[in-house]
């Protein structure tokens, strides 16, 4: 390179005054610089390049991830230099997904980028910490009674000392604690809850398990052990979408993200990808230059919307509308225009729409009634009352085919599957010669206050069985609900496309949505087209703008029905795609046998989360909203009269649903009861309850016999994230200070049944225990703190939907101050317990209640879906029939911490069962006692150990399908004789496929095909679900052994949602006296409340992280449109606030035309932690974004001891939804104070 | 010719989905210290929005980059050696902290040691700077996903130049929003008017890579650099009183591994490699007179590594064999020379940046339809370019000193792609007019795919 010597003027630049300066330091110094002085080359010399070089510098480097329900699940390479954590950047080492396809790497978002910051924050919470007046009463007591059980007792006994410290929570006052005490103030809390309340006192709340495996497990292993309910929050959060067990008879399975790129159409709808699958979004971006074609459904300018071929958007809440619109465009077209075998095919083979449906008249009319049964045919074989019936084309007459749910648990096995064996069914009586043309009445909600109304529609039916009935198929009635017509059919039929004054046209929905009809036509028409082109390859991402609705299973329903119309479900690139909170636990079975301690007594007590809440935090008193309101008109009245509070108990004392605490008395004490007087448990029970001595707590929850006393939450957030009308979680459950602004239900709209006490409690929690690394909102009310490691200084498993992979967490540093592992703490805890129970305790026989639960026999204990009720004498009261299992559980409580710690003798004797499937696991067990020892000594003498964080997830790998393909390749064994058709095909390729946690160390470890899945991963497929039930004619897990669109117990009948239906949101003005939508003129306008999830946090993690913080608006703010700013006179970043019923929320506006007007944002889990000033409304600190919002309970998720629509943790349950909700928002005084 | 060896990137905005992952790597790698507060090495932008710092791109303001004096020159448009060494203490040109924001964090300790009193504690707000309590009034990315409305991002200097000089006005309304997002580093020019600026002779280009670095040990913090910065990509800081700036990862680059904003991409949109170029060329190709002539320019200065004569004159001029090798390998050099994907970023500014970018796609087959046009036909797709819901305008001001035909040529291309590959998709027989119609062949169509849509992690650097 020349040196550059020319003295004469360079080419090109203008600039001769101040060349000289330049020129003189360019030979002092070794560069080369450009004979123009422009640039400056250098080489050599460049000591200033070291700080770069320095920086860069590290000792090692870690592989861990996040546990922060994100579902996410990405691999992070953790750096450490002298000791100390300095950053995080994404591993790029995940195994290939195929040479055709985008792979995985990189994974991860800002959010997690942005983590290494907690570690050593002024958030961190570094010691054990208690409540200052707690700690100075615990210490008195305790120096007075010298017992820490009887210390505890003296305080939560005490009314005045009660409310000393309760009325302290959350008001700062927090105090440093040494461990020892910390634990035994915890412990003593158990030991005195279980002996005076019992077990079911006491509850554990830990969300998604696959987001840290062995932390929510030794947890949840701990309140097993005692006896104790975990509480659910896939439901609670409202992410369960209850049609996928309606419909699939499954919690939720979707395909891995991998498989977008499989889809040749797809429709994003409610979900932002790019803001909440963030690392997944370039299958998206990328699936694009395929040639996939993209249409977003978003009622704002969402970021997703950047992307799209088609943006539709549906006023909030309405989507439903759209999606029957669309279903009508393709019933029309493609299966009553045209016939499309391709469709017609599908249907009737995965589909219940061929089966036959009884009419029944009521009030002079015909409605939907129950599915043909063989008993309705005068069929007596086994289990006949659950054999649905369909038509064979070929002969004409009623059979009973394979696959439905009797035949699942017959004593002959081997019919339970979905061969037709020669049966064409026939789909629709249209033109059969003996079908008559009758009218049914049919539901419609669609006007704007929800109020229910009847349509009038024709069906052919014909006449069935030895009683003759009257019956058509569900396909038949499916097209009347649609409003497509056919000649010869009575009724109210749309006069075309264009009749906006029937559903379910396109320009009815217009109506409706605002999304021009031409466009919901042409997107349906591809939808199909494409569907026929790719033999099934469109796909629906469908996400919490359309899930966190009140009537988001009917939203779903209405999605889902398109893909099964179309043939896409079961298929790679097609169906459904639900990303909503669900983080799938690969390893399954390990993880739930550990997790429930099912290795040492069974069942565990599991909680449906939301009636937890809703009850001991006294919603149910401000509720009054009565279920039949949302009744039809053509209801049966089952539901009249009634208020959710009293369905709740119904639907406990009926085995529906499982509540805790249970019964007004101490479960050990019942059992004792019983032995006292030298009777069986179970048949003191029944007796006490028919007698009316013994009443479900559940009917008298503001009784103190009734509260909850301990709660224990880890891994989790719940004051500041999913609280769900938080400002009734404080006053009723804390008993702190609260800004409840709603009136309890007036006398007139009381329960029925529920007993309702004249003072509301405040502050049914003796104790409120939080395990966190950082202070958030449930920390500050919580009485003990104890301080947990990070995600970067432990051992655990991660597992997602998104990917097909198991990976771990790994302790890059120790714990830093006293901070300790989840793990360590809960063995800390049992340790003390154990000990203290020795003397206070003992051994003890519980009494335990469950419910009918989904995947046993017990989802054939109400033939119908009726519902009668023993206690009104309806019915015998038979446990396990007509009400709750009752089981008697031993607990020893001295031995429970050695119990924690190893592996129990259940599992040698039972096995394992998951979705129905045992497993005999002793190959396993006798492996992990060799890989992890076996205790010498003690009450676990011989038995394997899992004492530690990386024995514990060996054991989780070991007992696992997905993991151990020997396990995979076993329950595919028993699973095959059960169907009669081969599937160990699928597992035997990778029989020998073994995951130890050193795998998952090393590198991301792929999963196998597994009887605990449903999709077919051999020979690297992606995972997509349900291609196990298309491919091998394995039945879903429902009445039918079918997808199902018709649903026919009782409760859905009565309130008309047998079939997808459009439901609007709740009115609440009407049901409630909320203001009605729109400015009123005086600086304030009301709102839809929205509350998605945010691009600056994961729930309320991250929303403190001052990186976060930065690159948003650094605090809770509130996105609105201009429109509607300008209504209020508020200017973008000015301070607003928010009221409603339920509480006040202050924020600062975003304005932004991408929100539309009469609705606002405020991102999910902004809570009180970080620049909250106090609100000019009623002085004290504003609330959290769940400080607008309360519970609101569906009846029909109630509903048990039917098929598919049965409890499973987790599985079916009410969900605490909150997207109905509306506020007034105003501009406030912009001087704020903290 | 003399034959240099560039380190370049490439980012797809058509895949950027402002995420801000490699903003926040960057700066936890090398800018959370004290003094760097407010520094983002690498920020990314909404657009249309005003940048960070805020209006950076109103040279008339800042007076970043380089102009032709009236006898066809270039001069720092700052003014000459002499003016801007008579204000090295009053620079009118530098931007204030109040234009990046003043950074801020939280008395998050509160939250464990506040005593009992008749609230929940709170952290509120406290300046970075002076440790004051302060309101949140600015930030980095302030204008994110649209944030700020019409009274904020009307302020966009490129839509203000789109409305005062072509009369073409964005629309601020639900029904007309458009967005994407604009990642920015440090361009790292082959005309770095920061280098020029330094009165120092602090900054320098590496010659090996191209790399423009502040020498921290000759810095002298006169900030000529971060006012001679178009893009205001040099920044000061204020602990060390020295210049900083992106540095391309040398540390990590320099043993074979991607930048980090790159490799932690989860957008998977950035490509690095090598482009040779031929540095006597630069000059003129910087003083071109017609603003729209500098995106050709620039592309007349790269050389091809597969000509012979290119080789043989970088052997001679010291580029090592292995370099060579990576320039015809690179896959910035087939977005930007082969394909013609790839446009620079502000070329009137006439730095002859070196980060390059694929414009986005937006919304086109409900644009079309609502024309009654099937949109997904090969004919109209092209058609449609004229109805993305981003105005073309709009990204030729970003990209072509706004000319909007390489911009529509590039976004033809892209969208050629996606009809061809349709139909592969499906199992039908594509068109091969989709490929001739935009000047490529099937099997560029073909390379052109598996390096936007695979994207292989081998491949992207």
């Amino acid at each position: 390179m020349s040196a550059g010597t020319t003295r004469s003027e360079p080419e090109g630049v203008e600039d001769s005054a101040s060349a000289a300066l330049l020129r003189l330091s360019r030979f002092l110094t070794r560069s080369d610089t450009s004979p123009d002085l422009r640039a400056v080359h250098r080489r050599g010399g460049r000591s200033g390049e070291d700080f770069s070089r320095d920086r860069w510098q590290h000792d090692k480097v870690v592989p861990s991830t996040h546990g922060v329900n994100c579902t996410g699940s990405c691999r992070w390479k953790v750096y450490v230099k002298d000791g100390i954590i300095t950053w995080e950047t994404q591993d790029t080492d995940y195994p290939s997904v195929g040479p055709d396809r985008p792979e995985y790497e990189p994974r991860g978002c800002p959010r997690g980028a942005a983590f290494s910051w907690y570690s050593y924050s002024p958030l961190r919470v570094r010691y054990p910490y208690a409540r200052g007046v707690l700690v100075e009463m615990y210490r008195a007591a305790r120096r007075e009674h010298g017992d820490p059980v009887r210390a505890w007792k003296s305080i939560v006994d005490d009314p005045l000392k009660r409310v000393a410290y309760h009325r302290a929570r959350g008001r700062g006052g927090l105090v440093r604690v040494g461990w020892d005490e910390a634990v035994e103030m915890v412990a003593a809390a158990h030991v005195h809850t279980i002996a005076e309340h019992g077990p079911d006192r006491i509850a554990g709340f830990s969300p998604i398990p696959a987001m840290s495996m062995v932390s929510h497990a030794v947890g949840s292993r701990f309140m097993a052990l005692l006896g104790a309910p975990m509480l659910s929050f896939y439901d609670w959060y409202a992410d369960l979408p209850v049609a996928s067990p309606q419909v699939f008879g499954d919690q939720t399975d979707v395909p891995e993200s991998a498989d977008w790129w499989d889809a040749a159409y797809l429709l994003m709808w409610g979900s932002n990808v790019p803001v909440t699958r963030t690392p997944d979004a370039h299958f998206m971006t990328e699936a694009r230059y395929r040639g996939q074609k993209v249409v977003v459904v978003s009622p704002d300018f969402a970021d997703n919307t950047r992307f799209a071929d088609e943006w539709m958007a549906p006023h909030p809440g309405t989507d439903a509308t759209l999606a029957l619109a669309m279903g009508h465009v393709v019933l029309k077209e493609f299966f009553v225009d045209a016939w499309t075998p391709a469709f017609t095919d599908y249907v009737s083979r995965f589909t219940d729409l061929p089966f036959l449906v009884s009419l029944v008249e009521r009030d002079g009319r015909l409605v939907p009634g129950k599915f043909v049964m063989a008993s309705d045919l005068g069929r007596t074989e086994e289990h006949a009352e659950w054999k649905p019936v369909l038509l064979d084309d070929a002969t004409g007459e009623p059979v009973v085919p394979n696959g439905s749910l009797g035949f699942r648990w017959s004593t002959e096995p081997g019919r339970w599957n979905l061969d037709l064996a020669g049966i064409e069914p026939t789909l629709s009586l249209h033109g059969r010669s003996d079908a008559e043309a009758v009218e049914v009445g049919l539901p419609r909600f669609d006007r704007p206050d929800g109020v229910g109304e009847v349509l009038s529609r024709g069906v052919p039916a014909i006449r069935v069985g030895p009683d003759g009935r009257l019956a058509t198929t569900v396909f038949d009635l499916l097209l009347a609900q649609y409003g497509v017509g056919r000649p010869g059919l009575p009724g109210d039929w749309p006069a075309g496309d264009d009749d906006a004054s029937q559903p379910a046209t396109p320009a009815w929905q217009e109506t409706i949505t605002g999304v021009p009809a031409a466009q919901v036509v042409r997107v349906a028409r591809e939808f199909a087209d494409t569907a026929i082109r790719s033999n099934g390859r469109c796909m629906i991402i469908m996400g919490s703008g359309a899930n966190h609705w009140f009537h988001a299973d009917l939203i779903y329903r209405s999605f889902l029905a398109l893909l099964h119309l179309t043939g896409c479900q079961g298929r790679n690139g097609g169906g459904w795609a639900h990303y909503v909170g669900q983080e799938k636990v690969r390893p399954l079975t390990g993880w739930q046998s550990l997790a429930g301690a099912l290795d040492w007594c069974r069942p565990p007590r599991q909680m449906i989360g939301t009636a937890y809440w809703y009850t001991h935090t006294d919603q149910w008193r401000y509720d009054a909203l009565g279920a039949d309101v949302l009744s039809w008109p053509l209801a049966g009245g089952q539901l009249a009269g009634a208020t959710v509070a009293d369905l709740l108990a119904r639907s406990a004392r009926m085995g529906w649903m499982p509540s805790y605490p249970t019964f007004d008395r101490n479960p050990l004490d019942l059992v004792a009861e019983a032995d006292a007087e030298g009777r069986d448990p179970v048949a003191h029970v029944v007796e006490e309850l028919r007698a009316g001595r013994l009443g479900f707590a559940c009917d008298d929850p503001d009784s103190p016999r009734n509260w909850p006393r301990v709660l224990t939450v880890w891994r989790a957030n719940l004051l500041g994230s999913s609280a769900k009308g938080n400002e009734y979680f404080l006053r009723h459950l804390l008993g702190a200070d609260t800004e409840v602004r709603a009136k309890e239900t007036p006398p007139s709209r009381r329960p029925e049944t529920v007993r309702w006490r004249e003072e509301a409690p405040q502050g049914k929690l003796d104790l409120l225990l939080a395990l966190d690394f950082r202070m958030t909102s449930t920390t500050l009310f919580a009485d003990v703190v104890l301080p947990a490691a990070t995600w970067y200084e432990k051992h655990d498993l991660s597992s997602t939907d998104m990917h097909p992979f198991v990976h771990s967490f790994n302790a890059a540093v120790d714990p830093p101050w006293q901070c300790r592992t989840d793990f360590a703490i809960f063995h800390a805890i049992a340790e003390c317990f154990s000990r203290l129970a020795a003397t206070h305790l003992g051994v003890r026989r519980d009494l335990v209640v469950t419910a009918l639960q989904h995947d046993t026999p017990g989802e054939i204990a109400q033939p119908g879906g009726s519902t009668r009720d023993w206690r009104a004498g309806e019915c015998a009261p038979l446990p396990g029939r007509t009400m709750p299992v009752l089981t008697v559980v031993e607990r020893d409580y001295p031995a429970l911490a050695a119990q924690l710690a190893a592996l129990g003798p259940l599992l040698d004797k039972m096995g394992t069962t998951t979705k129905g499937v045992t497993v005999d696991v002793s190959r396993e067990l006798a492996w992990l006692g060799e890989s992890n020892g076996t205790f010498t000594a003690g009450p676990t003498a011989g038995r394997p150990r899992i004492d530690t964080d990386r024995r514990f997830a060996d054991a989780i790998l070991a007992l696992s399908g997905t993991t151990n393909g020997r396990i995979a390749h076993e329950g595919f064994r028993a699973l095959q004789e059960r169907v009669g058709r081969p599937l160990t095909q699928l597992s035997s390729p990778s029989e020998h496929h073994r995951v130890t946690f050193a795998d998952t160390r090393s590198r991301p470890a792929s999963v196998v095909t597994s009887y605990e899945w449903s999709g077919d991963e051999s020979g690297g497929r992606r995972y997509a679900p349900f291609t196990i039930n298309v491919e091998q004619l394995k039945p879903w897990h429902t009445l039918t052994g079918r997808q199902h669109f018709f649903l026919d117990h009782d409760w859905m009948a009565e309130l008309g949602e047998q079939l997808p239906v459009y439901r609007p949101p709740l009115d609440l003005h009407r049901l409630y006296d909320e203001p009605p939508l729109g400015p009123d003129g005086q600086r304030q306008v009301v709102v839809r409340y929205l509350t998605p999830h945010s691009k600056w946090s994961i729930h309320s993690e991250y929303q403190d992280n001052p990186l976060m913080l930065t690159l948003s608006r650094g605090g809770p703010t509130f996105w609105m449109s201009p429109a509607d700013a300008e209504a209020i006179g508020v200017r973008d970043n000015d301070w607003v606030e928010a009221v409603n019923r339920n509480g006040v929320v202050v924020a600062r506006a975003i304005v932004s035309h991408r929100m539309p007007t009469g609705t606002v944002f405020m991102y999910h889990a902004q809570e009180r932690t970080v620049n909250v000033p106090r609100s000019e409304t009623t002085g004290r600190r504003g609330g959290i974004h769940n400080s607008l919002t309360r519970l609101q309970i569906k009846p029909t998720h109630l509903v048990g001891g039917y098929a598919q629509l049965c409890f499973g943790f987790n599985y079916l349950g009410p969900t605490g939804n909150q997207r109905d909700e509306v506020t007034v928002i105003r501009r406030r005084s912009q001087e704020v104070t903290y | 010719m003399r034959v240099m060896a560039q380190l370049a990137m490439v980012m797809n905005l058509d895949k950027c989905i402002g995420c801000h992952t490699c903003s926040v790597t960057c700066k936890q790698t090398w800018t959370n210290r004290e003094g760097t507060e407010y520094v983002w090495f690498n920020n990314v932008e909404t657009r249309p929005g005003q940048g960070y710092p805020r209006r950076y791109e109103d040279q008339e303001r800042w007076r970043g980059g380089w102009e032709l004096t009236r006898r066809g020159r270039l001069r720092l448009r700052g003014g000459s050696r002499l003016r801007r060494l008579g204000r090295l203490f009053a620079n009118p040109d530098l931007p204030e902290l109040t234009d990046y924001y003043e950074p801020w964090t939280y008395d998050y300790r509160t939250l464990t040691t506040a005593p009992l009193g008749d609230d929940s504690p709170v952290a509120r707000p406290i300046s970075a700077i002076t440790g004051a309590p302060t309101s949140v009034r600015s930030g980095p990315n302030w204008d994110d996903s649209l944030g700020g409305g019409p009274e904020n991002l009307a302020a966009d200097p490129v839509v203000a130049r789109l409305r005062d000089e072509l009369g073409t006005a964005v629309r601020f309304e639900f029904e007309q929003a458009f967005m994407f997002y604009l990642p920015r580093i440090c361009e790292h020019c082959l005309n770095p008017s920061c280098v020029a600026s330094c009165p120092s002779g602090a900054m320098y280009k590496r010659v090996e890579d191209g790399i423009v670095l502040v020498d921290q040990d000759r810095c002298r913090g006169w900030r000529m650099c971060v006012s001679g910065c178009p893009y205001k990509k040099v920044y000061f800081n204020h602990r060390t009183g020295k210049a900083e700036k992106c540095t391309f990862c040398y540390p990590r680059m320099e043993v074979g591994q991607p930048t980090v904003c790159a490799e932690t991409c989860v957008g998977r949109l950035r490509y690095i490699g090598v482009m040779l170029y031929d540095v006597d060329r630069v000059t003129r190709a910087a003083s071109t007179p017609d603003e729209k002539d500098l995106y050709p320019a620039q592309l007349d200065v790269f050389l091809d590594p597969d000509d012979p004569e290119v080789a043989a004159a970088a052997e001679r001029d010291g580029v090592p064999h292995e370099w060579v090798e990576a320039a015809r390998r690179s896959p910035v050099r087939d977005l930007i020379c082969t394909y013609r994907l790839a446009l620079p970023l502000h070329p009137e500014y006439r730095t002859m940046p070196m980060v390059w970018y694929v414009p986005p796609l937006s919304p086109v087959v409900d644009a079309l339809a609502r024309t009654g046009f099937d949109g997904e036909d090969t004919g109209n797709l092209f058609g449609a370019i004229e109805s993305l819901r981003i105005p073309v305008e709009y990204l030729a001001e970003l990209f072509t000193a706004g000319d909007p035909e390489p911009v529509r040529a590039s976004l033809r291309r892209l969208a050629a792609m996606r009809s061809f590959m349709r139909s592969v998709n499906l199992g039908e027989v594509p068109d091969g007019a989709a490929a001739s119609q935009v000047g490529l062949t099937e099997d560029q169509l073909r390379a052109m795919y598996r390096l936007l849509a695979l994207a292989r992690y081998e491949e992207r650097y």
